[in-house]
Order: C-alpha cells, then sequence, then structure tokens
C-alpha cells in the first residue's frame, strides 16, 4: 500500500519536533540512496528555492496622511515613480520603473543602475526613502504638494505582491546575430559566443511541483526572507509538459503571483538589480515547501537535473520577432556543466540565477519547518496545472 | 624609457592575424607578450609590455583593425557584500578569471587572470565588481 499523508497529519508532526523536512537536493540523495517508495514513506516535507531577478514585482505602500489631507496622486520615491492611481496616501511601487531623467538606452547600452528594485532594497535595509508627491488638490484632499524621508518602520504598511514570480522554467538564451545583444538575459555575444539560463533546476519550486498538486493559494512560503503566501496564479501562468517526439522533458510555464509583509523581509533577499541594455530590476528570493502527500508527489519533487530541460532560443531575433520554434533542449545537468552544444558548436554557460542563494532558501525553510515555527498551509484552491492548459494569447 | 602595460581584446577574425609582427616591423617597439589568450574559436585577450617611441602611432593601428586597447594601470575587486554568485559575468569574461566552481556553483574571482578589460563591470547584475586604480 503507497504512502498517503495529510497536511494535518504533516503539521501535527511539525509541531511535535518529528517531521522529516529535506532540500529537494537532499530527497534526491535519498531516493537513489533508498528508492522512491522508501523515500516518500520517511519524507514529509521537501523545500526548494530559488533567488534571480524577477521583474514583475513590486510593493503597496500606504504612507499615512498628511496634515492638512493630501491625495497624493502623483508619487515618487528616491526619484523612481510609483503609481498613485488608487486611494489616497496609498502607491505601488513596480520594480522595473525607472527615474524620469534616466539616459534609458539613449546611450546604448544603458546602465540602469536605479530603478524601483533597488527602492524596494533601500526601503527593506531601513535606508532613508525620499518621498515627493503631488496632487490636484480636493475640498477634503485640499493639499497639493508634499517632500519628505521616510523609512519602511515609519509608514503604515508595506506590502509587496509581485504578480508574475517564481517561473517553473525559463529559455536558455543565445545569440546568432553577428552583433551583441543586451537582454533581460544579459548580454549575449555574437555568434553563439555564450549561453544565458536563469533557474536553479532541481531545486525550483515549480519545477518540482510539474502539476500543482500542492501549491496553489495560500501556501505559504519563504518570500523574501520571511514567510509570504501564494496570492494567485501569476500572470503568463500556461503551464505544460514539454515534449519532443512523445519523450517528456519536464515542466514549463507555470508562474505564482506571491504576497508578503515587506516590513518584515531582508534586503538579503530583495535586491535592486540592473541588466546592461535593457532595464532595472529586483532579484527575489523564494522558496516553497512541498507536503509529501503521495508518492507521486515525491517522485516530481524528486526529478533531477537531468530530467529538467530548458528549450535553447535566439535571442538574437527569434525571441524579439516572436518567431516560434527553438534550437533544441538541453537539460539542467548540462546547463551547470559549464557548456553545451548549439548548432554543433560548443558555447560556455552561465547562470543569472544563484545557485549557492537557492540553496540556502531551501536550507532556510527546512530549519523553520524543523524548528516548529513554519507549518504548512493546505492551499484553499490549487493552481490551473498543464490538464487545464490555459493559452496564451498573442496581442494583434 | 618604461614599457606601457596594455590589455588587447580582439575577435576571432583577428586572432589570425600577425599584429605583434606588424608592432615590431612597421612600428619600431618592444614587445613582451605576458599573457595571451589566441584562440580562432573565440574572443581573445593579450596583455603587452611595450618600449618604443612609435606606441601610439602602433596602438592607433590596432585600433583601426578593431582590437580594443586598454591601458593596464588599473584593477578589478569584487564586492564580496554585493556579489550574489548568481554566475552572469562568468560567460562574459574573456580570460577565465570569473568562473564558477562546479557542484557548489559558487562565482570565484581569480585576479591574476584578469586584464582588466572591464566587461563584468558593465554586465554584473549587482554592481558588485568595481574598478580601482
Amino acid at each position: 500500500m503507497s504512502v498517503q499523508k495529510t497536511y494535518a497529519e504533516i503539521n501535527a508532526k511539525i509541531k511535535t519536533g518529528k517531521a522529516v523536512v529535506l532540500t529537494a537536493e537532499e530527497l534526491i540523495e535519498l531516493v537513489q540512496e533508498k528508492g522512491l517508495s522508501a523515500a516518500a514513506q520517511e519524507v514529509d516535507v521537501v523545500t526548494t528555492g530559488t533567488f534571480a531577478p524577477m521583474c514583475s514585482s513590486g510593493a503597496f505602500l500606504n504612507f499615512g496622511h498628511t496634515k492638512p489631507r493630501m491625495k497624493m496622486q502623483k508619487v515618487w520615491l528616491n526619484g523612481v515613480p510609483a503609481y498613485g492611481g488608487i486611494a489616497a496616501a496609498d502607491a505601488y511601487l513596480g520594480a522595473a520603473e525607472l527615474p524620469e531623467d534616466d539616459p534609458l538606452n539613449s546611450s546604448y547600452p544603458g546602465e540602469f543602475r536605479y530603478g524601483g528594485g533597488h527602492v524596494i532594497q533601500d526601503l527593506v535595509a531601513r535606508n532613508p526613502v525620499k518621498l515627493k508627491a503631488i496632487a490636484y488638490g480636493t475640498d477634503c484632499y485640499p493639499r497639493r504638494e508634499f517632500e519628505t524621508t521616510i523609512t519602511l518602520d515609519e509608514i503604515n504598511e508595506a506590502i509587496l505582491f509581485n504578480p508574475r514570480n517564481a517561473y517553473q522554467n525559463y529559455n536558455c538564451a543565445v545569440n546568432l546575430t553577428s552583433k551583441t545583444v543586451y537582454t533581460y538575459m544579459g548580454m549575449l555575444k555574437p555568434n553563439l559566443g555564450n549561453a544565458h539560463y536563469s533557474t536553479s533546476g532541481q531545486l525550483s519550486p515549480l519545477l518540482k511541483d510539474p502539476h500543482f498538486q500542492t501549491i496553489g493559494i495560500g501556501t505559504k512560503i519563504f518570500l523574501g526572507g520571511a514567510p509570504g503566501f501564494v496570492a494567485w496564479h501569476g500572470t503568463q501562468h500556461f503551464p505544460s509538459i514539454q515534449a519532443v517526439e512523445g519523450q517528456e522533458l519536464g515542466p514549463a510555464g507555470g508562474t505564482l503571483a506571491v504576497i508578503g509583509n515587506l516590513k518584515e523581509m531582508s534586503p538579503r533577499w530583495l535586491v535592486g538589480t540592473s541588466y546592461i541594455g535593457y532595464g532595472a530590476t529586483l532579484s527575489v528570493g523564494i522558496g516553497v515547501p512541498i507536503p509529501i502527500l503521495n508518492e507521486e508527489i515525491a517522485k516530481y519533487a524528486a526529478a533531477t537535473d537531468h530530467e529538467l530541460f530548458a528549450p535553447v532560443v535566439d535571442y538574437g531575433e527569434a525571441y524579439p520577432t516572436r518567431t516560434p520554434g527553438n534550437l533544441g533542449f538541453v537539460s539542467y545537468a548540462q546547463l551547470k556543466s559549464g557548456s553545451i552544444t548549439v548548432n554543433g558548436k560548443e558555447i560556455p554557460t552561465a547562470p543569472l540565477s544563484s545557485i549557492p542563494r537557492a540553496r540556502e532558501i531551501a536550507s532556510t525553510l527546512k530549519d523553520w519547518i524543523k524548528n516548529g515555527d513554519f507549518l504548512l498551509t493546505e492551499p484553499v484552491k490549487l493552481l490551473p496545472s498543464p490538464a487545464d492548459a490555459p493559452a496564451a494569447h498573442v496581442l494583434r | 624609457m618604461s614599457p606601457k602595460r596594455i590589455v588587447l581584446r580582439f575577435g576571432t577574425d583577428i586572432s589570425v592575424k600577425p599584429i605583434v609582427y606588424r608592432l615590431v616591423k612597421d612600428y619600431d617597439l618592444v614587445v613582451n607578450i605576458v599573457k595571451a589568450d589566441v584562440n580562432p574559436q573565440k574572443e581573445g585577450t593579450m596583455v603587452l609590455e611595450v618600449i618604443g617611441d612609435q606606441s601610439e602611432r602602433g596602438f592607433d593601428y590596432l585600433r583601426e583593425i578593431g582590437v580594443s586597447v586598454q591601458d593596464l594601470n588599473q584593477e578589478v575587486i569584487r564586492n564580496d557584500a554585493k556579489c550574489v554568485m548568481c554566475g552572469a559575468c562568468t560567460a562574459i569574461c574573456p580570460t577565465g578569471a570569473l568562473y564558477m566552481e562546479r557542484s557548489s556553483m559558487e562565482v570565484k574571482f581569480d585576479g591574476d587572470n584578469c586584464v582588466v578589460c572591464q566587461l563584468c563591470v558593465k554586465v554584473c547584475p549587482m554592481r558588485a565588481m568595481e574598478v580601482r586604480l
């Protein structure tokens, strides 16, 4: 009889300090040593981790009201605009936002040294941040201008809400053209000079639950160094199982929308990031615990870098022009080896996603759970799975 | 006369050209090759010590044929507090001074192999690579 566990049973073991919690890499070792059935029996929770640039991130902030009152129609933080088109004193600061006087790509490739992601890191680092707001003035909100310096602890609320994070899988980016291109996948040298990839492979949260059997709305996670939650499926959540000629090559396409209290987070796990020629963003640390409810869930959580694949895509021309197809698939084991072969040429590979930091997240989350500080939540509703087959629209 | 230390970077098309010979023959320069990585399959680098009255003319010749020429009077250092060990620099660095240690996937920096091309300074997403005079 194969193993069946419930969230309640696992949480009861966590509370008494008896839960067996392993990182995804430790589970892989255990499965190799004892086999899948024994590992599924023994292990209660598997922790995952990823630390990488995630542009679709940002924070809802409530600054508190001025005296006299003000609508705060337009808002800037350290010169970076935040969206003020919501209620008075609320704003949303997006990670990819840039100061209006940033030279952008007018001096190509632009540097994008400071943007919304950097403001978020400054806020969580408890650095003072300049707030400027303007408004048109109403009978109830008469004030039209305001400037001050804030710190994270002085404002009412700061809620990290990232509409698209933790991409399940990502393209391995190369450049087939004869000139260097500057992309969100980094600088890509001409004529297949290098290949960049951006997931932590066998540690990455959504690669370990390909059919969304455990991850759903309300799943408690590691977010930016503090407990957070899955709020919804992320934008562009189009999960699928990649396959070539009937051979399955692991999942791709899922995303998470996540939420948490920015005031509890840490600048180690929310880092302002700049991509030359592309823009500013935020690197976010996310870890998701996977309850081993049955052997099938354990099997997916134990998928190795040899079984997970990324499509190789030309970012010189095919990607920007949205030309379908790819240059083949490579495994994360190949990518992490340091070189792959594309079109017959051996090219060096490099990650944009920090594997040491992903390991640290998985291990921190494991400690939280083992210490009984972090219980698992049963999702209110699971996220759409490949079987639900949501599909992407092309904007015409 | 003290030698000028320079760093050359060039594409695969240059690696088959006798550029050091041209510096010696056409510009009467004394050239000492301190370090060289020349491979027709990839971008090449060379660190030279050059003595001679016509050195600037020789460098202009190199620039005209598409070689990047930089003075080697600076050093690149890594700000360990900012580096998150992502690895984005490691396939860009032309000399392998920045590399990933396999299995740990930690980014290592070997300053001895650095030719101060400063590509890492531009591409590091965390701005962790800094130039010192």
